[in-house]
């Protein structure tokens, strides 16, 4: 079922184009040799160039150029072999240029495409329309005087990849899955941190509305979006901004907007109105960048498995369910920590103790994955214990709440609190007996066709046992000794 | 191509260079001369012929990924009209 919004006038259909703004994983900057560290003292991370003295002249970063390439092949798109660097001019406090350096004309990326997943099951080709390399500005801040603004530069110069989308995107689900499918990308690539807190990864937000069938109508761009949430807020409510003034008899102006999360709305922000002038040229400090075919191929050659691939091996692999599989694949560390679990042992039980125990602990004690509670090893051993019928799954619970709490492995675990599983059929015989004769009344109940009262006599009995008897072997006793 | 005073303004503006109204005439004048003279290039054919991206063959001279610069704070502040401890301090610029 198609995502529509129903106005005064009928459904209205929305349509979303992306622009992500993902910063380059590099030691230093895009022109400059200056560190891209996050959090440095103000103004410590600034080159000559960066702060735009007279007469520096901009150096290209290979390995920034290197991370675009990557990115784009990861996006499955066309890299262009020759590029161009181009001036965006405009004034800002905090661009002492007086203009980005940017890509305009000849970008490094063409034309790609991602591949989004929605909850109901189905999945969608979402397009890339090109990728270019710009560098970031300064940070601007306003609150700590009261008739000053103070600049860092420790942020101008870093190179940013912009990626644009296709207007594509259907629905703030839509949006949603494809900056968290980028994000992943980037990610698995190690061209971008994906980091939206420290914004390192945000996204302007390109939203119109039409009747189905209709052509598009005038759209506008909600800038500096910062979080998956935020951006699947900003399309809904942007929308049903614009939905408002169509069917109020009035116009949308193309314009730009600034999404405030507290308020749940947009608001124009005016003083951009010269804002798209930016009278680009291309940038005379700089050649043309020409890449070898034979280099682009090399690096594709070392990227590593992404997470599309990576998700249907899962399903082939280990048989895996896709929704399973796309949850284990999003972050990288999460699909290696489980491939640890699962490796020589049962995947679908290892699937489900990784998605279900494990991230409960992980988020319970706000741990990562990458400093996991308890190791893929150690959780390997637990899931072992468990298939050589050393513990039940019940007791594994427990198990594990004690490999969380203690850091100890699972086997010194259940040495030290006696959890080995009871499998010594006269001791579970005898529990039997203890359960049936005191309890004459449910046994007769059970006998004269009342089968819903086994499930009390097993857990009579592995109360009694305190949680360790073999499962099968107890079921077995009780099936035999109620007839 | 010729400019109306109405262009003048608008490139002063985007420039944030300030222009007196009685300057722009005189303006409109020098940059329709200056716009005359570089369109003379419109009358050479250049078909098939490539752009020219700079005056020598060279290439893109490129950099490894190395930090080999900054931590010189006092030397980029050292210039600024206005600072506040690290930063520079600038008329206040809000939305």
């Amino acid at each position: 079922m198609a995502y529509t919004i129903e106005g005064s006038t009928g459904p209205w259909e929305v349509v979303v184009g992306l622009e992500v703004h993902a910063q380059v994983i590099s030691q230093s900057k895009l022109f400059s040799g200056a560190a891209t560290a996050y959090g440095a003292s103000p103004n410590s991370q600034v080159s000559f160039v960066d702060a735009a003295f007279p007469g520096m002249l901009p150096v290209p970063n290979r390995e920034a150029i290197a991370q675009a390439v990557r990115t784009g092949l990861g996006l499955n798109a066309q890299i262009n072999l020759v590029s161009r660097f181009d001036r965006k001019n405009y004034f800002y406090a905090d661009l002492p240029q007086g203009y980005q350096i940017s890509q305009f004309e000849h970008p490094i990326v063409g034309t790609g495409v991602v591949e989004i997943e929605l909850a109901d099951g189905s999945t969608k080709e979402v397009g890339i329309t090109r990728l270019h390399l710009e560098q970031d500005a300064g940070k601007s801040v306003h609150d700590q005087h009261p008739t000053k603004s103070f600049i860092d530069l420790n942020r101008s110069g870093v190179a940013l990849m912009e990626i644009v989308s296709e207007p594509d995107i259907r629905s703030p689900e839509e949006a949603g899955a494809y900056v968290k499918k980028l994000r992943s990308i980037l990610r698995y690539l190690g061209t971008c941190d994906g980091n939206m807190e420290e914004g390192s990864l945000r996204a302007d937000v390109n939203v119109s509305v039409r009747k189905a069938g209709e052509a598009y109508r005038t759209r506008c761009e909600v800038k500096n979006v910062n979080s998956v949430r935020f951006v699947m807020q900003a399309v809904e409510v942007e929308a049903l901004r614009q939905i408002a003034v169509w069917e109020g008899g009035g116009e949308v102006q193309q314009e730009t907007r600034l999404f405030d999360p507290n308020r749940g709305e947009t608001r124009s922000m005016r003083s951009k109105e010269d804002a798209h002038d930016y009278r680009y040229f291309p940038d005379p400090d700089l050649l043309p960048v020409v890449l070898e075919q034979g280099w682009v191929d090399g690096l594709k050659a070392a990227l590593p498995e992404l997470p599309d691939a990576k998700q249907a091996r899962f399903m082939a692999e280990y048989g895996l369910s896709r929704y399973d599989a796309g949850v284990l694949v999003a972050e990288q560390a999460t699909a290696l920590f489980f491939e640890g679990v699962a490796k020589g042992r049962d995947a679908k039980i290892a699937a489900n103790w990784v998605t279900g125990d494990f991230f409960a602990a992980m988020n319970r004690t706000g741990r990562t994955i990458e400093d996991p509670p308890v190791s893929a090893a150690a959780l390997g051993q637990l899931l072992d214990l468990m298939a050589d019928s050393t513990i039940n799954g019940k007791i594994a619970k427990e198990v594990f709440e004690a490999m969380v709490e203690t850091g100890k492995g699972p086997a010194a675990i259940v040495d030290e609190r006696g959890l080995r599983q009871v499998t010594d059929t006269g001791a579970i015989d005898a529990a039997v007996d203890a359960v049936i004769a005191a309890n004459p009344e449910k046994v007769a109940e059970y006998r004269s066709g009342k089968d819903k009262l086994f499930g009390f006599f097993v857990g009579n009995v592995m109360k009694a046992m305190a949680g360790k008897g073999n499962p099968a072997l107890v079921n077995a006793a009780l099936k035999a000794k109620l007839g | 191509m010729s400019l109306d005073p109405a262009t003048v303004r608008r490139i002063a503006k985007l420039a944030r260079i300030r222009v007196d109204e009685a300057q722009v005439e005189a303006l409109r004048t020098d940059l329709n001369s200056i716009l005359g003279w570089i369109e003379q290039l419109n009358e050479v054919d250049v078909t098939g012929v490539e752009p020219l991206t700079g005056g020598t063959q060279m290439a893109l001279r490129l950099r490894e990924d190395v930090v080999s610069d900054g931590g010189i704070a006092d030397a980029v502040l050292g210039n600024a009209p206005d600072r506040n401890g690290e930063f520079f301090a600038v008329p206040k610029v809000v939305e």
